[in-house]
């Protein structure tokens, strides 16, 4: 297991280094940010000391070079708009947008677990038919549009709800979090379930099929012969069986949330990394870009680790190695 | 109704609905502000950008403020005068104390103008404000002199964005640490408490302040940049105000009876440039595709043509929801370089046609023209809408539209034949847009800067120059307006119209309005 850790470990550096590149020059390849952020009133000298004081003068490979130096040290460079270092930008917007990404998974499979397995044991009854509707819903309907009509019912029509921002917050292990406190729930509530409207419907679809398929195999058949009452058979047995194709979408479905949280940051005002990425992208920020990319793929590594891991952990069958021979 | 039971039963769950529902209107002197667009630094001095400095116009104060027509007025400064032609001095107001006590002196305005030079890492630097200043020195603690290199008529509006700061606490200081509030000691009308970047930042009222004090004992500056989100947040009562109101639900607002809306013209013009200057144009060409023999732009007549062509009160009518107000002239009404002798240009688009078919081109020719899509109110509209005008004086129009960040980019290398472009008199006056639209380009002197049409007229650059070295403010309106007279006559730009900035605050608020696009919480009060 270690081997496979430290060997996963080593092509993420690999594809750090890959992605570090494309975005580098992919953003240089759009444009000058100065032209963006100069003001009107500025001289072209002016305009030219600037871009000699950003290192933008220097030609693409010298900046590569020089940013690769500085990111061996730590220093991902310092944001042409507000001049801050990119990485405390962005760590600065993380735990906004991981509390926000951690309820919407959380409420995805406290909901969607659930509902699916009960529409799959009660598949003929109504209630079943009107889960599987629903979950329909949950996929089509455009997040920032449910976004908007979440606003405009509670927050708006009925007054029950904030109807933006992120509400009280709390340090806790240094960690800015608002979930402690109940104002901060109220802010929660709303972005949360609009980012896991999709995941719900998703989870429910792939539960029901899962189980579904669970309950047709034998050992179902024994384990009732021998009598285990039915909590055990569907929460203990079954429910271990059809995890890991739900644990894979929702691995997957948990890095995307992080990374393209913007629609529901936008609508709800949330200061999460999304909006940062969108406004940097705008303004062709290139510090920002590139760290953010940069933090989204090791984050998705991370959860693709964890992933495999807990492969082998549910499964006693699945080895991590590579199967010689 | 089942008596006494029910009753209670009701009155007991009003009371819990009434418990359980937020306590908004808890302190009646909250306030709560949402803003269109969020400040990239809490450092006033850090970049020249509207939302940072509309920001810090909360915390700090300038020597000198520009009134609602452009006009300057004191504030820091209690009067000022000429000693002569290159030198100016300032009286400062006195008794005026920084938000940690101690007094405003000659000492914090010498250094808040050296302050803008030594800034790191901004694209944006104030320095632009304080370059005209060779020598500066302070005849006592209330009085500032400072020097020009030659006579420089702007140096009061040049003030405007200079905003003082305290040497003492922002000695040593680097732009990013104002965000967690070191340095954050100014004059104003609020003090700082707290910025959560593209969130929200809390102030407090300043009771020593030496003006009238503000009508808020509390004031949260919320940014909610999404359109939707800020009008929601009005309507739900989250905020008490929001500034640019979204064009769609303005009808909505002025039917709803619990909120007010404000208008007020801003200083901001959107016009067309046109590629005036060379004798190929990339985007016109004959109606089959093939190149022309001559670029079109360069008669008078058709540049005539292109102007009349465009009704102007349409454009206002269905694309801006009565939201902006037709232009012929650079500035608004009032602002230093309005001309009265521009008169409104009426729509007439068989003039047009005649105009076209004198210069040479009776059957029209074909063009694509440019637009950002996402820097001006309904940028793209209004190109798609000048496209549809031209078309019907026999003119094939396409009409491309990108980012404002490639847009400039591409403009600035003289990329387009014809794009629209938006210009806000910083200054409140016609020197501005004339300096960066008009004028012959000449990057050393900043001439002419986003001149993307290239235009130049030697006789509007003459009398513009003249301008910038007449201290007399007569004299100089006459020559703004002479120049603009003579850059508008030759259409080098066709002018559209002015937008117009909204603001909606709940009923029972008044506001002070400007025309700088921007807004502070300290010109609302209750009524």
């Amino acid at each position: 297991m270690l081997v496979f850790i430290i060997r996963r470990l080593m092509q993420s550096i690999a594809v750090l280094f890959v992605m570090s590149l494309l975005v580098f020059c992919g953003v240089y390849a759009i444009g000058n940010p100065i032209d963006n952020l100069i003001p009107p009133d500025a001289s072209a000298a002016d305009r030219a000391r600037t871009i000699a004081e950003f290192g933008l003068d220097k030609p693409l490979w010298e900046q590569y070079a020089s940013f690769l130096h500085n990111a061996l040290a730590g220093n991902l460079g310092d944001s042409f708009a507000y001049s801050t270092p990119a990485l405390k930008l962005i760590m600065e917007r993380f735990p906004a947008t991981m509390e926000l990404a951690v309820c919407a998974i959380l409420i995805a499979t406290v909901l969607g677990i659930p509902l699916g397995m009960w529409s799959a044991m009660k598949q003929k009854s109504a209630g079943s038919k009107i889960v599987l509707a629903t979950s329909i819903l949950g996929f089509s309907l455009p997040t920032f549009w449910v976004g908007l009509m979440l606003i405009m019912l509670f927050a708006v029509k009925l007054g029950w709800l904030p109807s933006s921002g992120r509400g009280e917050v709390q340090t806790l292990f240094g960690v800015p979090l608002s979930f402690l406190s109940w104002d901060g729930l109220r802010h929660l509530i709303l972005p949360a379930l609009n980012l896991a409207l999709f995941n719900i419907a998703l989870v429910i679809r792939l539960t029901r099929a899962g189980t579904q398929e669970a309950l047709l195999q034998d050992y179902v058949k024994f384990a009732r012969a021998k009598g285990l009452p039915n909590r055990r058979i569907i929460g203990v047995h079954v429910l271990k069986n059809i995890l890991i194709p739900i644990i894979t979408v929702l691995a997957l479905q948990f890095g995307s949330i992080i990374a393209f949280a913007i629609v529901t940051e936008s609508v709800f005002a949330w200061p999460g990394m999304g909006k940062l990425i969108i406004d940097s992208i705008r303004v062709l920020d290139r510090p920002v870009i590139v760290a953010y990319l940069l933090v989204i793929v090791m984050l998705f590594t991370l959860i693709n680790l964890v992933v495999d891991v807990a492969y082998s952990l549910l499964d006693p069958r699945v080895r991590l190695s590579e199967i010689k021979g | 109704m089942k008596g006494k039971f029910n009753r209670g039963m009701c009155a007991l769950l009003c009371a819990l609905a009434v418990a359980l529902l937020p306590q908004r209107q808890a302190q009646a002197q909250q306030f709560t502000l949402g803003l269109s667009s969020p400040p990239t630094s809490m450092d006033p001095q850090f970049y020249n950008l509207i939302p940072n400095n509309n920001v810090a116009a909360h915390v700090f104060e300038t020597l000198v403020k520009m009134d609602v027509n452009g006009a300057p007025v004191p504030a820091l400064a209690e009067s000022w005068k000429m000693i002569d032609a290159t030198t100016w001095e300032f009286k400062l107001r006195r008794g005026v104390k920084f938000h940690d006590g101690s007094e405003l002196t000659a000492e914090d305005v010498l250094w808040s103008l050296d302050r803008p030079a030594t800034i790191l890492g901004s694209a944006g630097k104030f320095d632009i404000y304080t370059k005209a200043i060779v020598a500066k020195k302070a005849l006592d603690p209330y009085t500032v002199q400072v020097n020009t290199a030659t006579p420089y008529p702007l140096m009061l509006q040049d003030l405007f964005n200079i905003f003082i700061v305290s040497k003492k606490a922002t000695q040593g200081l680097k732009s990013e640490d104002f965000s967690a509030g070191r340095g954050m000691v100014g004059t104003g009308p609020f003090k700082f408490v707290k910025f959560l970047r593209d969130d929200r930042e809390e102030l407090v009222r300043n009771d020593a302040y030496w003006g009238k004090p503000a009508a808020w004992s509390n004031v949260t500056l919320r940014f909610l940049p999404n359109d939707s989100t800020r009008l929601a947040a009005l309507l739900s009562g989250d905020v008490q105000a929001i500034e640019n109101v979204p064009s769609q639900d303005i009808s909505q607002i002025r039917a709803d009876d619990r909120i007010t809306l404000f208008t007020r013209i801003s200083a901001r013009l959107i016009f067309l440039f046109l590629d005036v200057n060379r004798d190929k144009t990339p985007f016109i060409t004959d109606k089959s595709g093939a190149p022309l023999t001559r670029n079109p732009l360069k008669d008078l007549r058709v540049r005539q043509a292109l102007s009349l062509a465009i009704n102007r009160d349409a454009i206002t009518e269905r694309v801006m929801e009565g939201l902006s107000e037709p232009a012929s002239n650079l500035v608004p009404l009032r602002f230093v370089g309005f001309s009265p002798n521009l008169p409104k240009i009426k729509s007439d688009p068989e003039a047009a046609r005649k105009l076209l078919a004198e210069a040479g081109y009776p059957n029209g020719f074909a063009m694509t023209i440019h637009a950002p899509n996402n820097r001006y109110v309904n940028d793209q509209k209004i190109a798609q809408s000048v496209a549809q005008m031209w078309s019907k004086i026999g003119i094939d129009v396409k009409v491309d539209t990108m980012p404002i960040a490639v847009y400039v980019g591409r403009a600035g290398k003289h990329d387009f034949s014809v794009g629209l472009l938006g210009w806000l008199a910083q200054t409140g006056e016609a020197s501005s847009p004339l300096r960066a639209l008009l004028a012959c380009p000449d990057a050393k002197d900043a001439f002419g800067g986003f001149n993307y049409g290239q235009y130049c007229n030697p006789k509007v650059d003459e009398l513009l120059k003249k301008a910038l070295a007449t201290t007399a403010d007569k004299e100089r309106a006459q020559l703004l307006q002479q120049s603009a007279e003579a850059a508008l006559g030759d259409v080098g730009l066709i002018p559209l119209h002015n937008q117009i900035s909204t603001w909606a605050a709940k009923k029972g608020m008044t506001y002070a309005l400007r025309s700088d696009e921007t807004t502070n919480a300290y010109g609302f009060r209750p009524e």
